[in-house]
């Protein structure tokens, strides 16, 4: 199949020049003519206001599979170390390449011992690796620079990265500079059948809505993913891929970090690694209520969240706050107890293996996640739990 | 110093539904405030100003009656409110917001740019480093101190998931601040009777010169496909026995997936 334009029929407006994602339309003789670059996307077919570009269909498959293009993720790292996030995101992109029959890269910006290998072996066939002491600390202009320039090089069609203050913060340069799509903080990312398209969900609205963002006709497709909604592809040991080095550009930076300090609670980390998370909501009825949760908890060796409601009465502190303007987590087990399962609770707490909701209300809409609901009181269940869980580890 | 603070009227968020039969949303009787975000930027500017002189100019692309969350920050004490409003603005998605924003800067002058860290509607965070991009100024998103401010340059912490950096930048720059950076003053008298008077100052597209191809939907790279309401899993199992087998059914589950 090709694309093909009526000569009679183009009036040499442009309208279809705009419309390519793949700059593949030029004009020739004041005629519109499709060029090699074309990836028979038909983005151009419906613009055209004198129909007169169509589909040819000739029998022969143009498109080849796993080009160049294909999908891209940024592989974060800070102090050395790949961020956790960019490994859920190479599982995630690992699908979307295979859908599109297309290839799964990496780019990876500064030092990270085996970085690289540890990449493909989560699942990237390439990465294209910019191992220089410039990259090693986070800068907008640099990162954006280098990634625009590879993206201008090797034109992928869907470049992904964390929603983490890296990622959010250079990502919109790299897409207002390549004048295409970006979307932030997608829950859910597929391609659509019939066009090839990427189809990005995201909540709105404080998480009251969730939105299909589409970017139909500029390239690359961009999207950025909170950490822990898409989940880490199998570890291959013996995966084999390719490591393209790649030459540092207009490294140079208004910006200097001249001094880095963690202070990452100990709590926050306890979250997001936690296999199992005990939670309270406005349903807890205060610091008593958390004491309970906090008891349960250490039985079942795990960590406590909250929900903002909770959070707001000042029973807990803003670091356990799980949801939309709280910390996304992903354990085995989330026990919900006393939370109406709010929105903007559920979108930190959904992708969780196993929920289970404790709550005296029989409509609240938590039930309807639950993998398991206890219609009743907390502070009814919860002592008798532990009870359970203490007799069978024998304490 | 030229300080331009960017602001949005948003919806607010906890009022805002889908309706189930029209899939679309409901928007009647949900009142419209000033992002919160924003609120930290215009204060942080005006201590700017207090610090260093200068001059605050609060900027805002919407509808005629965004003019309202202008007058809000013209009470707290900015000197001048600039609305971009025109009908070519609509539809406008990050990517055409941040270039109409930049061409209304462009048109005003600033050292220093802020913006809240993102607006609570659409919860993007890219407006800002993209105004700076358009720009090819420098940006620090997500900054929670403002350490120093010099007449070419400036010294910030920035927030990160892991703790903070201290970066400093040149100037012109772009800040996006987070809510840990100050506590936004309340209106006093004589602002709300300035508020009352203020003439704010209107521009459409021809005035900012702006392209017209990158423009409200025309200009908007992304396009909504539809908006839906958060769906639910459907593997609800309520127990229903007695709350003692519930509780011992809930820990043998737990003992099976090798919790305990």
């Amino acid at each position: 199949m090709y694309i093909s334009v009526t000569r009679d029929k183009c009036s040499g407006c442009g309208v279809c020049i705009a419309s390519c994602p793949y700059d593949a339309i030029v004009m020739h003789e004041d005629r519109a003519r499709i060029t090699e670059l074309c990836q028979l996307c038909r983005a151009c077919l419906s613009v055209c206001p004198e129909g007169a570009i169509s589909e040819v269909e000739d029998g022969v498959v143009r498109k080849e599979k796993g080009q160049g293009r294909g999908v891209w993720v940024f592989a974060e790292q800070r102090s050395g170390r790949l961020a956790g996030v960019s490994l859920e995101l190479l599982g995630a992109g690992r699908r979307l390449a295979d859908k599109l029959g297309a290839e799964l890269s990496a780019v990876l910006l500064g030092n990270v011992e085996r970085g690289a290998q540890e990449l493909i072996c989560w699942g990237a066939d390439r990465v294209y690796l910019c191992d220089d002491p410039a990259m090693d600390t986070f800068n907008d202009e640099p990162y954006a620079n280098v990634l625009s320039e590879l993206i201008a090089q090797y034109k992928p069609e869907i470049v992904l990265a964390g929603a983490t203050a890296i990622g959010r913060s250079f990502f919109p340069r790299v897409a207002a500079r390549l004048h295409t799509g970006l979307t932030a903080d997608c829950t859910s990312l597929d391609i659509e059948e019939s066009t090839g398209n990427l189809l990005q969900v995201r909540p709105a609205f404080g998480g009251n809505i969730m939105a299909t963002i589409l970017c139909p006709h500029s390239r690359p497709q961009m999207a950025t993913v909170r950490p822990r909604v898409m989940k880490a592809a199998e570890y291959q040991d013996d995966k084999k891929g390719e490591v393209i080095p790649v030459k540092p550009v207009k490294i140079t930076s208004s910006t200097r970090v001249t001094e880095t300090v963690m202070e990452v609670s100990e709590v926050a980390v306890n979250l997001q690694d936690a296999n199992i998370i005990v939670a309270g909501g406005r349903g807890a009825g205060g610091e008593k209520g958390f004491k309970l949760l906090f008891e349960l908890a250490e039985t079942l060796d795990g960590s406590v969240a909250a929900s903002r409601a909770a959070v707001d009465e000042g029973w807990i502190p803003y670091r356990h706050q799980v949801g939309q303007t709280g910390k996304t987590v992903g354990p085995k087990v989330y026990i919900a107890c006393g939370i109406s399962g709010a929105v903007q609770h559920i979108v930190g707490m959904q992708s969780s293996d196993i929920i289970i909701a404790i709550n005296r209300n029989p409509e609240a809409p938590i039930f309807s996640i639950a993998t398991y609901g206890i219609v009743g009181d907390m502070f009814e269940v919860v002592p008798m739990m532990i009870k359970k869980i203490r007799e069978i580890k024998g304490l | 110093m030229k300080i331009v603070v960017c602001v949005k009227q948003v919806p607010d968020t906890a009022e805002v539904r889908i309706n189930p039969e029209t899939n679309t949303l409901v928007r009647d009787g949900v009142p419209s405030i000033i992002n919160p975000y924003d609120l930290h930027a215009v204060e942080a500017a005006l201590q700017i100003r207090e610090a260093a002189g200068g001059e605050v100019t609060t900027l805002t692309m919407g509808p005629p009656q965004a003019e309202n969350a202008l007058r809000e920050t013209v009470s707290m004490g900015v000197d001048r409110a600039v609305l971009l409003t025109d009908r070519l603005f609509a539809g406008s998605d990050t990517w055409a917001t941040a270039y109409t924003l930049y061409k209304g800067i462009e048109h005003l002058g600033a050292d220093i740019i802020l913006c809240g860290k993102q607006a609570i509607d659409g919860d993007t965070a890219q407006v800002g480093p993209e105004i700076a991009e358009f720009f090819g100024m420098p940006h620090i998103a997500y900054v929670r101190k403002i350490v120093e401010v010099g007449n070419d340059r400036i010294v910030v912490q920035r927030l990160m998931d892991d703790g903070f950096d201290v970066v400093e930048s040149s100037l012109p720059v772009l800040l996006t601040v987070v809510r840990e950076i100050n506590v936004p003053r309340l209106p006093s008298l004589k602002g709300k009777m300035a508020a009352k008077k203020a003439g704010i100052l209107k521009l459409s597209a021809a005035d900012l010169k702006a392209e017209e191809e990158n423009l409200g939907l025309k200009g908007s790279p992304t396009q909504v496909k539809n908006i839906f309401a958060p769906e639910a899993k459907a593997n609800r199992k309520v127990l229903s026995g007695s709350m003692e087998d519930n509780v011992a059914q809930l820990v043998n589950e737990l003992v099976e997936m090798k919790c305990i």
